[in-house]
């Protein structure tokens, strides 16, 4: 495959959770699939994934939580966001019950995948969410 | 011709005019191999066994231990029922403790919230979101005490997973025990405190590594010396397993860890390891794959009681036995069919208690989607219950052994994780092989692969990979009490105002300058400020003021 270079993703982790598992794969493939992938690591707040996204001219933000804080985490990004006008495509991932899922979706999220989605899955999202095709 | 040759002679005949024939008809219908790589062959025979019987396997509560630490094993005492369990306000898991004790359990585990793992008090901007989500917010001692509310502490066994605080939540057991008239040295339990693997794999860390290691060394010599009873390191190769390592990485890292405890401790404090290596614990996971896992917990086992004689001159039996509690794999659940987890935490169970495990977690089978409902974790007990008390497995000691197949899998985990534990030897130690990142790459690199034979079907995972199912089944999911978050923050605020602001002052001060003071035990001066009724946020945040903060460098 001959193509442009993919454009830049934020891979991040909000929140205190260490679970990192999932990110860390998620970036590599994401990486190997072309995209160029700034992880990052663990602990980020919302503003400073905003700011990391805004420096790095990222165009689109994925987000992991497995602590159960994603409702108000990813309020406080989806807010943050609006105010310092960026707009750009945000995917969830991690162990998300279902009824949130609906929540994460009505802030605006573009997606939310559990434990089991195929890496395949995600790659086509993440292209299909950046213009990539 | 001696009976090995005879069989071997019977063996290659049976190669030739059975096996080979039969997979010209009916091929196989994939690759077999262990998780890590090694191919498996479609039968073991006594030609598989290698070495002599008294020196690879001897007898159970003897060395090597291979075969259980205990002469009697289950017959004498069962494992520990101990389901892991935390959330909301010290109030919300007191009632699911009494719960569970009510259905059986018979010990406590304790999960504390992010941010009291993190040193933060609830009322602090990062802690806010994350009171009570994943465990109890513990962060001062009344709230310790309301923990255990109506529980005899003297009595059950506890283990805290606390590892970056795990001075600060020991002194406020200690300080509630007390309170009750219960003497430190009757109480029994477990704290985490294994830093390394935080660093490594669980991510909760505080300090830089230098500093973490004096704290988490310093609880070892201090309980030691005051708290007979008490276990004051679980030193855990779940959280590598979880994070994508394979069963002879988990095991290997864990081990290399336990060599770097056990330098440190006698580095630092100059004490014989038989005076501290009686007190250590250790924490697996048990995946699906129920031979390997067998033959990874009696590997470890022999592993550990090797390198404790040969490497430390360890002289009591005691500091050679691999007291070890197991918990089913999360990263095994699927949010997909949630109801299939229960059928594989099952496997994994009879896994730990094929292996010999001293205490025992099941996996509730909603824990893909949030914390185990009242429901979940009674069935989550249940399965440890039908495995002791139905399934008859616990009637013979380590009734696998001898088994041609678990004795070759055995040997060959040792070897495959002796020749890590070689390699972390080379680096200089597990400390310094976690400054540049070795185990951290070797799991993230497992955990890649892993997906990538998951992508592929080469790891079948029902429910995900293969017999998928379109519509999803809803479960009625645990939800955290909204109400116990402000509970937490205002009993925070009530202990600061209501103490004696000069006791709890002069005990800070000391902590500060005990912190900076290379030859002090770190520990009674943490004791003396939860005593004084400082918070986790407060004595945490002196620690971070003298030793600083550890930024990882991001590795994927």
């Amino acid at each position: 495959m001959n193509e442009m270079p993919k454009p830049k993703v934020i891979i991040a982790k909000l929140g205190l959770d260490g679970h990192d598992r999932g990110a860390k794969v998620i970036a590599r493939a994401l990486a190997e699939a072309g995209f160029e992938v700034v992880y990052t690591g663990i602990r980020q707040t919302p503003s400073q994934v905003v700011e990391t996204a805004i420096q790095e001219d990222a165009k689109l933000i994925g987000i992991s939580i497995l602590s159960g804080s994603h409702l108000e985490l990813v309020g406080e990004l989806m807010r943050i966001m609006k105010e310092r006008g960026l707009n750009i495509p945000v995917i969830v991932g991690g162990i998300i019950p279902p009824e949130d899922r609906e929540a994460l979706l009505k802030m605006g999220v573009a997606g939310v995948y559990g434990p089991g989605t195929p890496l395949k899955e995600i790659i086509e999202v993440v292209k299909k969410l950046t213009g990539v095709s | 011709m001696g009976s090995v040759d005879r069989l071997r002679e019977k063996y290659e005949e049976w190669v030739r005019e059975f096996l080979i024939p039969t997979l010209k008809k009916i091929p196989e219908w994939r690759k077999f191999a262990t998780s890590f790589g090694v191919d498996i062959k479609p039968l073991y025979t006594p030609l598989d066994l290698k070495g002599d019987y008294l020196e690879k396997l001897g007898f159970p509560g003897e060395y090597p231990f291979t075969r259980g630490i205990y002469p009697t094993m289950y017959r004498s005492r069962l494992w520990t029922f101990r389901e892991y369990s935390g959330f909301g306000s010290p109030e919300d898991t007191n009632r699911r403790y009494k719960f569970l004790i009510s259905q059986g359990q018979t010990g406590l585990s304790v999960a504390f919230d992010l941010p009291t793992q993190l040193g933060l008090d609830p009322d602090h901007e990062l802690a806010y979101p994350e009171v009570g989500k994943v465990g109890v917010s513990v962060p001062e001692v009344v709230s310790m005490s309301i923990l255990f509310d109506g529980i005899d502490i003297s009595r059950i066994t506890t283990s805290f997973t606390i590892n970056a605080t795990a001075a600060e939540i020991l002194s406020m057991y200690v300080v509630v025990a007390e309170s009750r008239g219960i003497d430190k040295a009757v109480l029994d339990g477990t704290i985490q405190n294994d830093i390394l693997k935080e660093f490594i794999a669980r991510n909760l860390y505080i300090y830089p590594p230098l500093h973490s290691m004096r704290y988490a060394v310093d609880i070892i010599a201090y309980v030691t010396k005051n708290m007979p009873k008490w276990h004051p390191i679980s030193i855990s190769g779940y959280h590598f397993r979880e994070a994508g390592a394979t069963a002879v990485q988990e095991i290997a890292f864990t081990l290399a860890d336990a060599i770097e405890y056990t330098r440190w401790v006698i580095d630092r404090w100059k004490l014989d390891v038989d005076d501290f290596a009686p007190s250590y614990s250790f924490f697996f996971a048990a995946t699906t794959n129920l031979f390997e896992e067998v033959a990874k917990f009696r590997a470890a086992r022999r592993l550990y009681a090797r390198i404790m004689r040969e490497r430390f001159g360890a002289k009591k039996p005691e500091s050679m036995r691999m007291k070890f509690h197991v918990q089913t794999s999360g990263a095994a659940l699927t949010a997909q069919q949630p109801e299939v987890n229960i059928i594989r935490t099952t496997i994994q169970a009879l896994a730990a208690v094929l292996g010999g495990a001293q205490s025992l977690h099941v996996n509730a089978y909603d824990e893909a989607l949030a914390l185990p409902t009242e429901k979940s974790v009674k069935l989550a007990l249940r399965v440890q219950q039908v495995i002791a008390y139905e399934s008859g497995v616990i009637d013979s000691v380590d009734p696998l052994g001898g088994s041609y197949y678990i004795e070759w899998l055995t040997d060959t985990i040792e070897e495959e994780a002796m020749k890590i534990i070689d390699y972390v030897d080379k680096l200089g130690g597990m400390t310094r092989a976690v400054e540049i990142g070795y185990p951290q790459r070797a799991i993230a690199e497992s955990a890649y692969q892993y997906q990538k034979m998951v992508e592929e079907g080469k790891i079948v995972i029902i429910g995900v990979n293969m017999f998928r199912e379109e519509e999803e089944l809803r479960i009625e999911l645990h939800r955290v009490d909204p109400a116990s978050r402000e509970r937490s923050i205002r009993r925070v605020r009530e202990v600061r105002e209501r103490r004696d602001r000069e006791a709890w002052e002069r005990a800070l001060n000391e902590l500060r300058r005990a912190a900076d003071r290379e030859d002090e035990n770190i520990f009674p001066y943490i004791f003396n400020a939860i005593r004084a009724k400082a918070t986790i946020g407060e004595v945490s945040g002196v620690l971070r003021e003298v030793w600083g903060e550890y930024k990882p460098p991001s590795i994927y």
